[in-house]
């Protein structure tokens, strides 16, 4: 059986969160705003999935906006505040593009990051002013998996940009960290669904009391007038069970699957030469991985190119991926490596081995055998003929 | 006794040929993969590079049921092609960039990366056959459909690369493929040939391409056989020889005039008439061959579509001797010969000085 390594792109659904989805669509099929007995009982899941929501993320059930995924909670919060409050829109380099093109798209401001994958707190601090008016720092970033400190992100907004609403991107985070701690600073946060466990085209994004948010569609007034459309009740039902299943096991879950990330992690820096692991550190050095989600283990291989090294992972059962894609399908360098300084040459390497809750041990093993093979068998070739 | 049958990687650039070649090559029982090279991020109409033609690549495979994987060469096509096309128009030299294209990307580094995955055998959608010799020589030779051949931009491939192609179309004609198309119901049948260099679009052009890349362009002058000055033009670099337009003349005159030198330290371009032309050699650069070098009598051609003509070829000094005097061959254009008895079997080519 293949080996699934690539739980960051998308997770598969939970059973509970498969059969809350069929249960749902099938027996509260209502439109939630509606006033009649099928519609009432499709508001009623609705309302127990909001309030399981507001739980995970530490937020109250009104705060909670519904939408179509993590991008478009991410393109809400950015163009939601500037729309409202106009003003400066500041984010980072190694963010998600579903972050970084609205800011570009409104003449915002980015800031760089360290080579240990967090944001540049010295950047960040020289691009506030009491112009801005929104800061979008995610919280676990997707291709390193390095935790962003947004603590510290929060006081300098507190203390440079006064006025600023911070927006956290979570998507990431939430299978491995308790969102509501860990973004309690942030007025915004956004996640996904897919990303732990539940349907693909769902997500949130708490938005706490006096956020000033314009909302990007119009039409019935739906979520409090912050997004019309009717809501997907079984895909937020869905959500709401993988939610619960997530929130409630993440302690066991990061021992466990943290466990299983550091012998793959390790297991390979030992079997292939010259192997950095971004933002950890090379073969050989001491690997401190205390600063990155459990299910992250991002590696770059000098003289291995990306496309080929997942064209024979696939092969050997491997599923992982590199970077992010392009529309075409294509692997584009990676602009979190680039953010973060490593080479062209070596990011042109990289793998990303992403973990996720349904990941064994037996997985590793195919993974510690497959992995330094066709690395081996790459290097063979010279890169450039 | 079993046999696995034989690997192959087909470049499928999202246009009608290479999607029935792959189809041709799983019917005759290979195991096919199929590739997308993602060549160029830019601007493009449509061609090899566009995401549209990944998706009808993608959706093609999807449909005859192969696998389909996109390669981002992006940087090597930028290196061997873009930057060498801005770099001939920069030294007034005419830029071949599908043949650097073919021996770059398609002939190199996609046999490559073949090799690399393990990949024995790669194929293309191009009208052209491969040809055995007695001694076991293989050569490129014309395609079925002469109208269609392609043979002309494949000139450089040698006995290593030929021995690990497949060109499944050179016995069919494009009218047969476009009917395999639509029979198997791909979404690629009714699509026009590429025309034109994929990565410059109608809208901004050649001139508009090479002013973003930054060329400077500098407006020349247009004289004639006495010197006087006849004309202008606003860029030397866009001016070939032999070009017979837009040379920035007022009135007509009795005979055609054509641009018989262009000479950039000067912005200089000389008109002269068609006989002024008319040369009996032309030496060529980085002579490439399919086996050995070959000296005596072949046909030779200087564009895409043109026809093939006698002439001797002398390998020592490089040298291509017309049988009758042919109109200038525009300095970088390739010149690819052909054996004289058919003038079917190419044996090498260069670029014209």
């Amino acid at each position: 059986m293949p080996a699934y390594f690539d739980h960051a792109a998308t997770t598969p659904m939970r059973p509970e969160a498969l059969d809350a989805f069929v249960a749902v669509q099938r027996e509260h099929f209502g439109n939630p705003s509606g006033t009649h007995l099928l519609a009432r009982n499709a508001r009623r899941v609705l309302e127990d999935a909001r309030e399981t929501m507001a739980e995970v993320l530490g937020c109250l059930p009104r705060e909670v906006v519904f939408t179509a995924g993590g991008t478009e909670a991410d393109n809400l919060a950015v163009h939601g505040v500037h729309e409202a409050m106009g003003g400066v829109v500041v984010t980072v380099a190694h963010e998600h593009h579903a972050v970084l093109n609205p800011v570009e798209r409104l003449g915002g401001r980015v800031v760089g990051a360290t080579s240990w994958g967090t944001v540049d707190l010295d950047a960040l601090r020289a691009a506030l002013d009491p112009s801005v008016t929104l800061v979008s720092v995610m919280l676990a970033n997707n291709e390193s998996g390095v935790i962003q400190p947004l603590a510290e992100v929060s006081a300098i907004v507190r203390e440079c940009a006064p006025g600023a609403v911070l927006h956290t991107d979570a998507v990431q985070a939430f299978s491995w960290l308790d969102v509501a701690s860990a973004a309690r600073d942030a007025q915004l946060i956004s996640v996904s669904a897919h990303k732990f466990g539940g349907p693909k085209g769902v997500g949130a994004l708490a938005v706490r009391d006096g956020v000033a948010l314009t909302p990007m569609l119009l039409g019935g007034g739906q979520e409090r007038e912050l997004r019309s459309g009717t809501q997907n009740v079984a895909g937020i039902a869905a959500m709401a069970v993988a939610a619960r299943l997530t929130h409630d096991a993440r302690v066991d879950t990061v021992v466990w699957v943290g466990a299983l990330r550091d012998r793959l992690a390790d297991g390979l820096k030992a079997a292939i030469d010259g192997t950095y692991e971004s933002a950890v550190g090379y073969s050989g050095e001491p690997a401190d991985r205390s600063h990155k989600v459990a299910g992250s283990c991002h590696l770059c291989f000098a003289d291995v190119e990306s496309e080929a090294l997942l064209f024979l992972l696939e092969r050997a059962g491997v599923y992982a991926s590199a970077a992010s894609s392009c529309a075409s399908g294509a692997q584009d360098p990676s602009h979190v490596l680039a953010a973060m300084g490593v080479s062209r040459e070596l990011a042109q390497g990289s793998l990303r081995l992403s973990l996720g809750w349904p990941s064994t041990d037996a997985d590793v093993d195919i993974a510690l055998e497959a992995v330094p093979a066709a690395v081996a068998q790459l290097r063979r070739f010279s890169v450039r003929s | 006794m079993s046999t696995v049958a034989p690997e192959v990687l087909v470049a499928m650039s999202g246009g009608v040929d290479s999607s029935v070649a792959a189809s041709i090559l799983l019917g005759q029982g290979y195991r096919v993969v199929g590739v997308t090279m993602k060549l160029w991020g830019g601007e493009s109409d449509t061609g090899c590079c566009s995401v549209s033609d990944v998706d009808d690549a993608r959706r093609v495979a999807q449909q005859i049921g192969i696998d389909h994987h996109v390669f981002n060469f992006g940087d090597d096509f930028e290196r061997h092609v873009v930057a060498p096309y801005v770099d001939a128009y920069a030294a007034g030299r005419t830029p071949n960039p599908c043949i650097e294209c073919n021996r770059h990307l398609k002939f190199d580094r996609l046999l490559h990366r073949a090799s690399m995955l393990g990949i024995e055998l790669v194929a293309t959608g191009h009208h052209a056959r491969i040809v055995t010799e007695a001694d076991g020589t293989r050569r490129v030779a014309r395609g079925a459909d002469r109208a269609k051949d392609q043979s002309y931009v494949l000139h450089m491939l040698g006995q290593a690369q030929l021995a690990r192609l497949l060109f499944p179309l050179g016995d069919t004609t494009k009218d047969h493929v476009r009917a395999q198309a639509r029979a198997q119901g791909l979404r690629t049948a009714a699509k026009p040939d590429s025309q034109d260099v994929c990565f410059i679009t109608s809208a901004a052009g050649r001139q508009g391409f090479l002013e973003r890349r930054h060329l400077p362009l500098t407006p020349g002058r247009v004289v004639d056989g006495t010197g006087a000055v006849v004309g202008a033009v606003p860029a030397v670099e866009l001016v070939t020889i032999g070009q017979r337009k837009n040379l920035g003349m007022a009135g007509g005159t009795r005979e055609p005039r054509y641009a018989i030198d262009v000479d950039l330290p000067t912005a200089t371009i000389t008109i002269g008439e068609r006989r002024d032309l008319d040369r009996s050699t032309v030496t060529l650069d980085d002579v490439a061959w399919s086996a050995s070098p070959f000296a005596g009598q072949v046909r030779a051609q200087v564009s895409a579509h043109g026809d093939a003509h006698p002439a001797t070829f002398d390998p020592s000094a490089a040298t291509l001797t017309w049988l009758e005097p042919r109109r200038r061959v525009a300095p970088g254009q390739a010149v690819v010969l052909y054996d004289a008895v058919t003038g079917c079997v190419v044996l090498g080519g260069g670029t014209a000085q």
